[in-house]
């Protein structure tokens, strides 16, 4: 026979596990801040060292070897990608830890399936665009892809996810047409929004 | 302090078999490694569990072929989730009443 205390608990446990079998909430706001910090250093880097700031769909850097100079912006942004996703899983991690769950489950698994697709869809399309020499349509689509790969993620993890989705996609939008700010709308979009909502996930889940 | 089961549905005493039907109510589907990884047990334990839910025709079982390797889903019939509902309601009205049932 079970007692009161018993019964709490056996409801404790389904709530636990209807959450965890269907919701990824390992996410931290650090991820978002650290982030947003990558990308804007990325992004000033690329603008100040590179003369990278693509004014017209077809652009090529003006000053000094463009070939080499767009090469090195794609390291850049390949590193600037490679240190969001380090800091992201470090702090899922953690967060995982701390909820006792480990961060590799079924449902992360289900998570980033449900990301892949829009987000290596969007990636050959940005390495069409380079090949054909549309640079100026690069920053405008990752923009719009990652916004397609945060609404999918959104079923399975916070409500905020989808906003931070559908912001993304609409700075995408608006610099699709206003080419000459890409560079400026880009490092909006990855980098203060970025931050704006890890400070928001951080007071709103984590203190 | 006794209490009768009424509601409570004795299926559901085990707090992993609890835990089986918890994940299958918000899953269309979980296959079996799905379900071991959830609830952290052995494969013969979850199996065992398994058993006594289709038993009681609370969960349904679909067999398919992932390539060569046989893989098991599991879902929630509609008797079970009838009576995952009423426990539920049951442990619902318990800790309102703060009374036995």
């Amino acid at each position: 026979m079970k007692d009161e205390k018993d019964y709490i608990q056996d409801i404790t446990e389904i709530r636990s596990m209807m959450e965890r079998s269907s919701k990824f909430l390992a996410l931290s706001g650090w991820e978002g801040i650290l982030a947003g910090i990558y990308a804007l250093s990325g992004a000033f880097v690329a603008y100040k060292f590179f003369n990278f700031n693509p004014d017209k769909i077809l652009y090529t850097i003006e000053s000094g070897d463009a070939t080499a100079g767009l090469t090195n912006v794609i390291i850049l942004a390949i590193v600037v990608l490679i240190l969001a996703l380090g800091s992201a899983v470090l702090f899922s991690n953690k967060n995982a830890g701390k909820r006792g769950e480990k961060l590799w489950n079924p449902t992360t698994r289900r998570l980033l399936a449900n990301m892949s697709v829009p987000l290596v869809a969007g990636g050959l399309l940005i390495l069409v665009l380079i090949s054909k020499g549309l640079i100026g349509l690069v920053a405008p689509c990752t923009l719009i892809f990652y916004g397609f790969a945060l609404y999918n993620a959104s079923m399975l993890t916070y409500k905020a996810v989808k906003i931070l989705g559908f912001v993304e996609i609409g700075l995408g939008l608006i610099s699709a047409y206003f080419v000459e700010y890409g560079l400026l709308i880009w490092a909006l979009g990855f980098g203060v929004v970025h931050i704006i909502y890890g400070i928001y996930m951080y007071y709103k889940y984590e203190r | 302090m006794k209490i009768s089961i009424n509601g409570l549905h004795k299926a559901f005493e085990s707090r992993i078999r609890l835990g089986i039907m918890s994940a299958l109510a918000v899953n269309d589907m979980l296959d079996f490694n799905s379900l071991k990884e959830y609830l952290d047990l052995t494969d013969g334990n979850l199996a065992s569990h398994i058993k006594a839910l289709e038993k009681e025709e609370f969960i349904g079982v679909e067999k398919s072929f992932v390539g060569k390797k046989p893989n098991t889903k599991y879902f929630m019939t509609k008797d079970g989730r009838k009576a995952f509902n009423d426990h539920l309601e049951a442990l619902e009205k318990f800790i309102k009443s703060g009374r036995p049932i």
